[in-house]
């Protein structure tokens, strides 16, 4: 009896699960990476990260639903943290010139 | 009510009233009249002139501006009156404007509320009018000279007071129905209030304004109730009105309070009406307000607690007497055994003082006593007589008082001023205080109150009630212990040796042409006129008496049935209580008058001797000592109604505080708090630490979200939700 192509491909090919997974990783990483980092520009690279694995995560639902709007909301993630990450780096070069170190430690003044 | 009381009378012919038992069913009703209006200006002008004041003060006026408008409009008012009672023919209503008319319902019992601010004009409220607005005039006359050291401050304070109790007098007087004389009797209540505390930097005066007020809060309350009640079994508080449903047309058709549908209550407003006139004309029980109003200024003393406010309880009784006789049998029997009991309590009181102003005021207080006293034995003639001699001569006791106080920088120790009518400049003060002091007592024929009060003390013993006798035993007595302290003031301060104390009050600085305080000046024009007219009033209502006027004056209003019919009584000298009592009455204050001349006099070292000599003996100490202390009727009051009602309230307020406040509001106030300072150490400024939160939270959202079908089982199981 012979398997069907949709078969042998749910088998070998890539399934929205394996998607997930990758979504989930670079979200942990980035997470991990943002809650035990000091360095402001190595935090902002982490929360880049999670943006990613949502990013990912929205096109693997698109596909798998077969809706256009999952990769349309990207491209518009993408923009948005293009803006942001222009944003976001400016005010860490401002904040190093402030205290001349990008420790993130040193800015917590708004404690009680 | 209306309608169950007319129907009564409709059905039962020949109700028996106490009115009908007199043989005296009648008393003259009052019918509306139009192009009256003008009269409405014997309120309007007091209400301008107060309003007139009020802007001399905003524009800081230092002169005696507001002094001349009150003289000249409270004076247009006194002649406004006169023209009233000139015009006079039969007693009217008119109609100044329409105040409240309220109707709901359909009809029936108590389903409408109508009163109108209208005038009733009889001669009653005539008769007090007359009085009310000239004297007024005459005393604000006085006060023009006698205010004049604080020209600087309250001057034009001062004069609008007396405007507003002027208005508030005239709105009482005059009303056409129960709640328009309410709104004068709160309103003179307040004027009174106003005018006491007039020196409010000073606590005693203070003090004795929120007595007097507070006192009068306890009568008030039962004359409000009693205005309810009327309402609510007659129907209306109109005295008359065009359907003829009136209290007083009610009154006329004759009430069956046995018989009629209000069982207690209705019988219960003739005692609360009392207890409102016993409250503003300061009677036992609540007689204690009236010798401390002294404080305010002495032509308010003069004026409002001597001659006009004071005696609106006795009008009020007079007024509602008809009523108080339908009622309740023992409605009038209360009224002169209060009034006979207090005559002679505040005439014991008065004996024993040495502040001649104290000892006026409880002067004034055993007056009222003789005038409820007449009322209460079904004389309003001499009670409403009574309060208008009254008014001349106790006015002119206050002001010579004032005088002296005034001239004296406020000594008023009957001790310490002596010989006054040898003095210069002090000759119509003393002469004046004489002449009224004779009416006070009662001095045979040439004094106003020797009349008056010979015509309530004889119907004591004429009209048939409960102890009337006795009364009227109590009421000679008391004009006895009345000649007494009079002329105990009398003789120690006008006549004898001529030396004096000067006061300790300071005058300001207007006296320059009166060099230091070390030396008395004597009253100027404005005092001494003042007090020359009103003694001339005083003689003129002699003449009055012998006129018949009093008696035609309330022989035509609602007071008639008060009237005694015939005047005297057959069977010889001694049947004749009005034959016999003016040589009784006379004698009796020859007696005390004598008695008072040898004590003040002639021997004043014997009525020294005589006070230590009963100070000395343990049997008779405690005489002097409760005299002097005033019976302790305050302390009494204190120990047994302020002190319970200081305990209540403040545990009230240490629930209010401690319960109420501590625990349940601010309880709930922390919870918050309580709950914030668990979550407080997140807030550490770390911005990881921040992070780690949001994400757990965020985790924790999730959890929640993913797991919500198994968490709600799982609770379920838990608490046994029923599987719902």
């Amino acid at each position: 009896m012979m398997t069907t192509l949709a078969q042998l491909e749910s088998m070998t090919s890539l399934t929205l699960a394996h998607y997930l997974i990758v979504s989930a990783a670079l979200f942990i990483i980035g997470l991990v990476g943002f809650l035990t980092r000091r360095n402001m520009i190595v935090m902002f690279l982490c929360t880049e990260l999670m943006f990613q694995a949502a990013a990912i995560a929205m096109i693997a639902f698109g596909r798998f639903h077969f809706d256009i709007s999952g990769q349309v909301f990207v491209i518009f993630i993408l923009t948005v943290a293009a803006a942001e990450a222009a944003l976001a780096l400016a005010l860490v070069v401002f904040l190093y010139h402030l205290r001349d170190t990008l420790d993130a430690e040193r800015w917590s003044e708004l404690k009680e | 009510m209306t309608a169950a009381i007319a129907d009564h009378v409709g059905s039962i012919g020949g109700l028996l009233t106490l009115a009908q038992e007199h043989g005296d069913a009648g008393f003259p009703l009052a019918h509306p009249v139009e192009g009256m209006g003008w009269a409405g200006w014997i309120l309007w002008l007091p209400i301008i002139s107060m309003v007139l004041c009020g802007l001399c003060a905003a524009l800081r006026i230092k002169n005696k501006l507001p002094a001349w408008i009150t003289v000249a409009l409270v004076g247009a008012a006194f002649v406004l009156t006169l023209g009233l009672y000139a015009s006079y023919e039969e007693p009217v209503t008119i109609e100044l404007f329409r105040w409240f008319e309220m109707q709901w319902g359909e009809g029936g019992a108590a389903t409408a509320f109508t009163a109108h601010f209208s005038l009733y004009v009889d001669k009653l409220a005539l008769l007090w009018m007359l009085f009310v607005t000239g004297l007024s005039a005459l005393i604000a006359l006085y006060a023009s000279e006698y205010m004049e050291a604080d020209l600087k401050a309250g001057y034009a304070r001062f004069f609008a007071g007396v405007s507003v109790f002027v208005f508030a007098m005239s709105c009482l007087v005059m009303a056409d129905n129960l709640l328009m004389l309410y709104l004068g009797w709160e309103g003179v209540g307040f004027a009174s209030y106003w005018l006491i505390g007039y020196y409010y930097h000073k606590p005693s005066a203070v003090e004795a304004a929120k007595k007097a007020f507070i006192v009068n809060r306890i009568g008030d309350l039962g004359l409000a109730l009693g205005l309810y009640l009327t309402w609510h079994y007659f129907g209306t508080v109109e005295y008359v009105n065009a359907e003829g449903t009136g209290i007083f047309n009610q009154l006329q058709a004759g009430v069956d309070a046995e018989g009629a549908a209000g069982g207690w209550m209705i019988k219960s407003i003739p005692f609360l009406f009392m207890l409102g006139a016993f409250g503003k004309s300061a009677q036992i029980p609540l007689y204690v307000w009236l010798p401390d109003a002294m404080e305010g200024p002495t032509p308010v003393s003069a004026l409002i607690h001597a001659a006009t406010m004071v005696t609106a309880g006795v009008y009020l009784l007079a007024r509602m007497f008809p009523l108080l006789e339908a009622l309740h049998p023992l409605a009038l029997p209360a009224v002169a055994w209060i009034g006979g009991l207090t005559a002679l309590l505040a005439a014991t009181i008065g004996m024993a003082q040495y502040d001649i102003k104290r000892i006026m005021a409880y002067s004034t207080v055993s007056q009222l006593g003789y005038m409820f006293l007449g009322i209460g034995v079904a004389t309003t003639y001499g009670g409403a007589y009574h309060v208008f001699t009254h008014s001349y001569f106790k006015a002119v006791l206050f002001l010579t008082c004032g005088a002296i106080m005034h001239g004296f920088a406020g000594q008023l120790d009957l001790r310490k001023v002596s010989g006054l009518r040898h003095m210069p400049g002090w000759r119509i003060v003393s002469w004046t205080m004489l002449y009224a002091s004779l009416c006070l007592v009662g001095f045979p024929f040439i004094a106003n109150g020797f009349y008056s009060k010979d015509m309530i003390m004889a119907q004591a013993f004429i009209s048939t009630g409960p102890g009337f006798t006795a009364l009227g035993v109590i009421a000679v007595i008391t004009a006895l212990l009345t000649a007494y302290y009079a002329f105990r003031v009398w003789f120690r301060v006008c006549a004898g040796p001529r030396y004096y104390e000067m006061g300790d009050e300071h005058h300001g600085d207007e006296h320059d042409d009166h060099p230091g305080h070390d030396k008395p000046h004597a009253p100027r024009w404005a005092i001494n006129l003042t007090l020359l007219i009103i003694t001339a009033g005083a003689l003129l209502s002699i003449w009055l008496f012998y006129r018949g006027w009093g008696e035609e004056m309330v022989a035509d209003s609602t007071a008639a049935g008060g009237v005694p019919h015939p005047h005297h009584v057959d069977g010889g000298f001694w049947a004749d209580p009005h034959a016999w009592m003016p040589w009784v009455a006379g004698a009796v204050t020859i007696i005390g008058m004598a008695i008072a001349w040898y004590f003040h006099l002639a021997n004043r070292r014997a009525a020294d001797r005589l006070r230590a000599a009963l100070l000395g003996n343990p049997a008779t100490r405690w005489l002097p000592t409760a005299m002097e202390n005033k019976w302790y009727v305050d302390e009494f009051y204190h120990a047994f109604l302020r002190f319970p009602l200081w305990v209540v309230a403040h545990s009230l307020n240490f629930f209010d505080r401690y319960l109420v406040d501590l625990v349940v509001i601010d309880g709930l106030g922390r919870i918050p708090r309580w709950v914030g300072r668990w979550f407080q150490p997140l807030q550490n400024g770390v911005l990881q630490s921040h992070a780690a939160t949001m994400a757990a939270l965020a985790g924790l959202v999730a959890i929640f979200g993913l797991y919500a079908p198994e968490l709600r089982r799982f609770l379920e199981m838990l608490f046994g939700g029923g599987g719902g």
